[in-house]
Formats: structure tokens, C-alpha cells, sequence
């Protein structure tokens, strides 16, 4: 249902890895290592800067991939891919955006689902990935169904 | 305490185990993430898309898991960290993460990983691997 959308992207977002958005994602996943908030701690390490948690790009402004129509309700998250050259680095600024890089439809036993899978991508200033993450979406029969479309 | 570079094929990190799922962890990681989808939040909600009860984002859980590896930070990084969502988790699921060494190739040591409700059922899995500086 989605096939006419592949390789379609959003445009580029800056984001900031935020501080306090960093802290409190990870109080929010329960992940208190010092390496994530606690600033004196980041300088005596590796980074010699803070870190973000793998699954901080939750947050961060991917872009609108126009054209793109998602259900407002019933959106089954079927799976999620990350791959890293580096962590993230607290304060840093990167550019972010979507694509839609798959569509496909599987039989089921309730009838078709609808699977379609967007790329969720951060790259620094000079355009070096930083990461890479896709997701994978479900949409049931009856959903699509509800969506008029 | 131990480094992850000493480990052998098959062996385990120490499983975590989280307090039981509370309204209160899903509105903070709602706040925290920016997804508001009330079925994660809001009982009405939840009936309404036809569930028992509210169910807590599969990215709570998946931003749970990754954190048996925050002890060895210094070591290295996760490098690639796939997950599929195989079951909702409830409102007082007692959920155990655990990950397992099945590979390990040059600097990237390949973990098995799952989150387990109480029942011992599986409600996310998949792998991650850990590149060593």
C-alpha cells in the first residue's frame, strides 16, 4: 500500500543531542549510568563528553516525508534496527531525516498486513553518517480499512 | 568488576530485573520520548484499540534492555542493535533482561538479547553487537 512511497525522504532537520532531553531519557529507561548526565564523570572518560543512550533518536525531528499517510490509531511497531559508527555526543548538532526504504504485504490469518519500513538517519555537519536506524511498521486489514484508503 | 572483552562464547550478563510496569514509567517515557499515543497511558484509550489494559511502548522496553551494556562503555559501544516486538507488556509485567554472548568476530562480540515478562514468555528479542575500541 506504501510501494508508490519508496525512496521518498523527508528533508534534512538540524537537531541538538540536548542535555537535559539525554537525562531524562535515560531516568525515563532506568539506564542511571554516570556516562549519560554526570558531566565530571564524561571528562575522565573515553568520550570526554556525555553520551546518548542507543535509543535516544526517539526523540529527535526525522521530518515529514510528504505525501506519506500513516493511521491515526492501530500502528503495530513490528520491529527496530540501529547501527552506529559512533555514539552520540551530548551537545553536539546533527542533520536528521526519513525515508521510506520498504513495502510489502504478508497473507494472514485476519486477512493482509501491510508492513512498510522507514529509515530514520543522522548524519554530522559534514555529512558523515553518524547512524542508521530503521523501522518497521504493521498495518492490519481492518486498520487500512479504516483509513479509507 | 568484569570486563566484557574476557567473556566466552555462551556466557551471560548479569540479567536485570525491572520493578513491576507502572502507569507512572510509561508517562515518563512519553514525556521523555515526545510519544504520546494515549493507548500507552490512558486506560480509555487502551479499551478502545480493543486491549485489556494499557501496554507499554515497545521502546520502553527496547531503551531498557540496551542498558546491560552501560557498564562497558569504556570497553566499546553498541555498534548494531535489532529488535523485533513479539508481545505487549502490561501494567505490572515483571519484565527480566538478559543477553547472551554467541559470537564473537575481531573487535564486535554479538549478543543474543531478550526482555521476559514473569511468565517467562518472550515480549522482545533480537541482537545486539558490541564493537570493542
Amino acid at each position: 500500500m506504501y510501494k508508490h512511497m519508496i525512496g521518498k525522504s523527508s528533508n534534512k532537520v538540524l537537531n541538538t543531542i540536548e542535555r537535559g532531553a539525554v537525562k531524562k531519557f535515560a531516568e525515563s529507561i532506568g539506564d542511571l549510568h554516570p556516562i549519560y548526565s554526570d558531566r565530571d564523570y564524561a571528562k575522565n572518560s573515553r568520550y570526554k563528553n556525555n553520551i546518548a543512550p542507543p535509543t535516544f533518536p526517539r526523540v529527535l525531528d526525522f521530518g515529514v516525508i510528504e505525501g506519506l499517510i500513516l493511521p491515526k490509531s492501530g500502528l503495530i511497531h513490528g520491529e527496530q534496527r540501529y547501527h552506529y559508527e559512533r555514539p552520540l555526543l551530548v551537545g553536539e548538532d546533527i542533520y536528521c531525516y526519513a525515508k521510506v526504504v520498504d513495502s510489502f504485504e504478508k497473507a494472514g490469518a485476519n486477512g493482509t498486513m501491510y508492513f512498510l519500513a522507514i529509515d530514520n538517519n543522522g548524519e554530522d555537519l559534514q555529512g558523515n553518517i553518524i547512524f542508521t536506524s530503521t523501522i518497521v511498521m504493521i498495518i492490519t486489514e481492518e486498520v487500512r480499512k479504516g483509513m479509507g484508503i | 568488576m568484569k570486563t566484557l572483552s574476557e567473556l566466552q562464547i555462551a556466557a551471560s550478563l548479569d540479567p536485570i530485573q525491572l520493578e513491576p510496569v507502572s502507569r507512572l514509567d510509561l508517562i515518563k517515557y512519553a514525556g521523555a520520548s515526545g510519544d504520546y499515543n494515549p493507548i500507552h497511558t490512558i486506560d480509555e484509550a487502551a479499551s478502545e484499540a480493543g486491549l485489556s489494559g494499557i501496554i507499554a511502548h515497545g521502546m520502553w522496553t527496547m531503551g531498557n534492555l540496551s542498558k546491560l551494556f552501560s557498564p562497558f562503555l569504556e570497553e566499546g559501544f553498541v555498534q548494531d542493535y535489532t529488535i523485533r516486538f513479539a508481545r505487549m507488556v502490561y501494567l505490572n509485567d515483571v519484565i527480566t533482561l538478559k543477553a547472551n554472548l554467541v559470537e564473537k568476530a575481531g573487535e564486535v562480540f554479538t549478543f543474543k538479547v531478550a526482555a521476559e515478562n514473569q511468565d517467562g514468555k518472550v515480549v522482545i528479542s533480537g541482537v545486539i553487537k558490541f564493537k570493542l575500541y
